[in-house]
């Protein structure tokens, strides 16, 4: 039986944020969620039962970041362009900027997959049908990504250490 | 296994907290663009009321459900999208108006509910009572045998009495005005307290 999306968007609704923060940046991840969450409603009496669902949003929001990449490519905003949501509330604390910056520096695919993987939990599988690559590309995409954020972002080690 | 450790650590910090503000605003945006674009074809909300808390769930044609607390209603919304649609959101916006007549009706403010009903929940005779049964006045109760006569099914009482039971809308559609010929109560959704309360509060205006 296939569940009310109500309970889609209140299960899965925290993940595919984060997610969205990981891939695109704080600022443009609210923007993401709800034009994913929209498709999802659009596409989702099409859904098989059996399908995961959370793979399913991480696809759809896969989608949408890359269209709001290629939007902000088309017209860069000017630096000192003050955000218009007051989202600082929401953004994880300043003092992870440096990390924010690290995930920023990422190659995309590698940055993807380091959300897909270690935000949303996926499976390699799932991964490499988002990426469109082989299993053992995404791994790596996943494992080097990982390994370049640890080395442009010590703190995590540090924090893991001291732990 | 340092690794691993690190792993977790590192997914640690990029699952950022999501306080429950922003998830409410981002819900409210959705609401919005899901009906402009005719995506919701279940709108819901609960409401608070002397009988307890109450669903109420609305497509575009009109008011499709109320349901008391007793009936679960996270199943009532699971039968809602087998019957119709999975497209089921929370939004209180379509409800305001039903919200507004319900609280109305609870203060002795109203007597009739002037609301567009959608009735695809029920079929044949069923549907035949239950469109009948906003004819009992408020204040006024019928027994299921009147029913029956009413509409022109004089044997029916017992499938009266099931399509009652049945009532997709109840309170708005007034199920609990239908009694046992002896004047008992019968059985309602609602349970007896609530059918109580509710002819009190009809025969206390």
């Amino acid at each position: 039986m296939k569940q009310p999306f109500e309970n889609v968007v209140a299960q899965h609704g925290a993940t595919v944020l984060r997610v969205c923060r990981v891939v695109l940046g704080p600022h443009d991840a609210d923007d993401a969620w709800s034009e994913t969450f929209l498709s999802a409603l659009r596409a989702y009496p099409d859904l098989p039962e059996t399908a995961n669902v959370e793979a399913w949003l991480v696809t759809i929001a896969h989608r949408k970041a890359i269209d709001v990449l290629r939007v902000a490519k088309r017209n860069p905003l000017p630096v000192d362009e003050v955000p218009e949501a007051p989202t600082g509330r929401d953004i994880p604390d300043s003092g992870d900027s440096d990390l924010w910056a690290a995930v920023k520096g990422l190659p995309s695919k590698q940055r993807q997959a380091v959300a897909y993987r270690y935000v949303a939990g996926l499976a390699y599988a799932e991964i490499a049908e988002i990426l469109g690559g082989t299993i053992e590309a995404a791994r790596r995409a996943a494992a080097d990504g990982l390994k370049n954020l640890r080395k442009k972002y010590p703190g995590a080690i540090t924090r893991g250490a001291s732990s | 296994m340092n690794d691993i450790r690190h792993d977790d650590d590192m997914a640690a910090l990029l699952s950022t907290p999501v306080d429950a503000g922003t998830l409410s605003r981002l819900h409210r945006r959705l609401e919005q663009a899901a009906e402009r674009a005719n995506l919701v074809d279940v709108a819901y909300t609960t409401i608070d009321s002397p009988v307890g808390k109450l669903l109420l769930a609305a497509t575009p044609e009109g008011l499709v459900r109320v349901a008391y607390a007793r009936e679960d209603h996270d199943r009532v919304l699971e039968a809602l999208s087998q019957k119709l649609s999975p497209r089921i959101l929370r939004a209180p916006k379509r409800l305001d108006e039903v919200a507004r007549e319900i609280d109305e009706y609870f203060a002795k403010h109203r007597q009739v509910f002037d609301l567009k009903l959608d009735l695809s929940l029920s079929r044949g005779f069923r549907r035949l009572v239950q469109t009948h049964l906003p004819e009992i006045g408020y204040g006024q109760t019928r027994s299921y045998r009147d029913m029956a006569e009413l509409v022109g099914n004089p044997k029916a009482v017992r499938a009266v009495g099931t399509a009652c039971a049945t009532n997709p809308l109840p309170i708005v559609v007034p199920c609990h005005r239908v009694l046992r010929t002896d004047g008992t109560l019968g059985g309602y959704i609602g349970g007896l307290e609530a059918k109580t309360m509710l002819l009190n509060l009809e025969a206390a205006a």
